[in-house]
């Protein structure tokens, strides 16, 4: 038995001839927070929809509690554990923090073929758990198009630990935040890590990722440039290997000449 | 540990309490969707009230009367409704009611089907062409709009072309001595409560023919299919796992797929839905003419999405409600008999109805507004 909850070994991915991903190897344990970096084009997307179920890897294999899975579909990411929080939530502004936060999974009582959806214990959860992360829902049955983005984030979250997530993919939780709402929604995600979940963060705001992330891999055209622990690796070397290094150190030659031309003259 | 975490849920839960007070009933009350039809309704029954108040609109016999055309409009005003909630529209559901008319008519009339028989089959056909604009919508992912728009020409074709090839045409009289003892046609056919206008009449409390039997004889079928589906349609979108997932799918396609919603048998559903409401309505008015046209139901696809946008629906799906559309149906019924009672004369209906729809649209929009605002 490995330490670790859900392993991805050398996964590759290729639509035609382009390669999405090359190579690509996580590897999580419990409690663990692990930020995925990269710039646009990384190939963070493509990532997230293969370890959601939505695309196929087309070589390497995911290990999860030490057994080989392969995903048929989204609906069997979400039944072996693994929840994904898009970055549009899933959430219908229009309807209740209870309807949204049920979607799909109603629960029910009643007689067969007269079930009907049972509102009030649903209201009760849904208060109860968004209480919880210290989000104080006035009534359930208020829309969610009230709220505010780090509320609608923790929601979507807490849905998706509600109904048994016990790897936690995120794509860009704080990517729409204000400073406020975003600290709000890292601290969630610290607080859902250390209850034994692990955590997927995907990023490009290394400021959001660092003071959160046990480790972190960095993602750059398709290939990983490693996965890194905390210690081993300063706040600034991510950021300038996340932009690919010595392109960012180029730009730094080009405005210096830049400058020196402009002083000339 | 234990203790801590008490303290703070109940002083959570006070907090909750403290808040729940602020909001006012009113406010409350703006949120629901039905709220402008309610309004609306009642605006309309005060309008006539003073108006027509004296001239036997509000007698048993003419309520009756206005409650008929109501009913009638919001059987598939509320099926429309469900669909609009769901995110698409029905246009088809005029030459549906044509069709299933002809549908009724013609195995009963030429084929010397029993009339339950040709009620059946039309309702057999009214699920296929649901079906068919359900599976049209959501395989090709084109707006149903166009796809219901493609179904209205073709129904309406279909039914024209096939009454005139079989009869020679487009009128299929003969059907009310049929409905005598069928086994089906009376859920459709037959006035209810009638013993209620007979003791009222009795007293004198109604109005009575010559005759001494009351003027007006029970409360018409049209009117029982109106409640009844106005109360199923509501305890489905409130209280059933399939009522949410109606809103979710109108609401936002992908974030429901994404969730496990089946947006496409739920649109699908609802297609079938409106389809057969244009069947029932159909039936009621087949049966109580006693012959079908194939003109019949001629732009009342567009009437029922007025009445269902009345009550609240937005356009865009995801939000609304049957009581809404119903009291939009009750706006529309009411002033379309109502104005014979006034002095105005009965051209203005039209004006009417598209000013009120256009005054529900903008009082809508700004529902929204409120609804999805951050606070």
């Amino acid at each position: 038995m490995s330490d670790y909850l859900v392993q991805f070994n050398n996964i590759s991915k290729f639509f035609g001839k382009v390669i999405a991903l090359k190579d690509v190897t996580m590897r999580l344990k419990k409690g663990e927070i692990m930020c995925l970096l990269g710039d646009n084009g990384a190939g963070k997307s493509t990532l997230i929809k293969t370890l959601a179920g939505v695309h196929k890897p087309d070589e390497g294999e995911i290990i999860f509690e030490d057994n080989k899975i392969v995903f048929d579909s989204p609906k069997d990411a979400l039944d072996i554990g693994i929840g994904t929080v898009y970055q549009d939530l899933a959430l219908v502004p229009l309807m209740s923090v209870t309807r949204n936060f049920f979607m799909g999974r109603e629960p029910q009582k009643g007689i067969p073929f007269l079930k009907t959806f049972d509102v009030e214990k649903a209201n009760k959860i849904a208060a109860d758990r968004m209480g919880q992360i210290g989000i104080d829902v006035r009534d359930p049955s208020q829309a969610v198009g009230t709220m505010s983005g780090g509320e609608r984030q923790c929601l979507a979250i807490s849905r998706a630990i509600y109904f048994g997530a016990k790897v936690l993919v995120l794509d860009e939780p704080t990517s729409a935040l204000g400073v406020h709402q975003a600290s709000m929604v890292l601290k969630y995600i610290v607080k859902a890590a250390s209850e034994g979940l692990a955590v997927i963060l995907i990023t490009h705001n290394v400021h959001h990722a660092y003071p959160v992330g046990n480790s972190f891999t960095v993602l750059n055209r398709g290939k990983s440039m490693g996965t890194f622990q905390k210690k081993e690796i300063s706040r600034e070397k991510l950021l300038s290997m996340m932009a690919g290094g010595e392109e960012l150190d180029k730009l730094e030659v080009e405005l210096q000449e830049m400058d020196r031309i402009h002083n000339k003259n | 540990m234990s203790l801590k975490s008490k303290s703070i849920s109940s002083k959570s839960s006070l907090n909750v309490d403290e808040r729940l007070k602020k909001i006012s009933p009113l406010r409350v009350l703006l949120n629901r969707p039905e709220l402008g039809a309610l309004g609306g309704s009642i605006l309309v029954f005060i309008f006539f009230g003073i108006v027509a108040g004296d001239t036997g609109m509000f007698s048993a016999y003419g309520m009756l009367n206005f409650l008929d055309v109501s009913a009638n409009l919001g059987i598939i005003a509320i099926a429309a409704a469900m669909l609009m909630i769901g995110g698409e529209f029905d246009l088809s559901i005029g030459s549906m009611i044509g069709f299933a008319g002809i549908c009724i008519a013609i195995p009963a009339i030429y084929w010397g089907w029993p009339l339950w028989m040709s009620i059946v089959f039309a309702f057999a056909m009214a699920v296929l062409v649901g079906y068919f604009n359900g599976i049209m919508v959501v395989k090709t992912g084109l707006p149903s709009f166009i796809v219901t728009l493609a179904m209205l020409f073709i129904l309406r074709g279909l039914t024209l072309a096939i009454t005139r090839l079989i009869t020679g045409r487009t009128q299929v009289p003969g059907l009310r001595v049929l409905i005598e003892d069928d086994p089906l046609a009376w859920l459709f056919a037959t006035d209810t409560f009638k013993w209620l206008f007979t003791w009222l009449g009795s007293l004198k409390l109604i109005e009575l023919r010559t005759d001494g039997t009351p003027l007006a004889t029970g409360i018409p079928p049209s009117v029982i299919w109106f409640i009844a589906l106005t109360l199923f349609a509501t305890w489905i979108l409130m209280k059933t796992r399939y009522g949410n997932w109606i809103f979710a799918s109108g609401g936002d396609k992908v974030g429901a797929t994404n969730v496990g919603v089946p947006v496409g048998r739920v649109k699908i559903s609802l297609f079938i839905g409106t389809a057969v409401a244009s069947t029932i309505f159909a039936c009621i008015q087949v049966l109580d003419a006693g012959s079908a046209d194939t003109m019949r139901g001629t732009l009342k696809e567009l009437e029922a999405i007025a009445a269902a946008v009345v009550g609240g629906c937005l356009l865009t799906g995801g939000y609304g409600s049957a009581i809404g559309a119903a009291f939009g149906a009750i706006i529309f019924g009411t002033v379309s008999m109502g104005i014979f009672y006034t002095d105005v004369d009965t051209d203005w209906f039209k004006v009417f109805l598209g000013a009120m729809m256009l005054i529900a649209v903008v009082f809508n929009n700004y529902i929204r507004k409120k609804v999805t605002e951050s606070k």
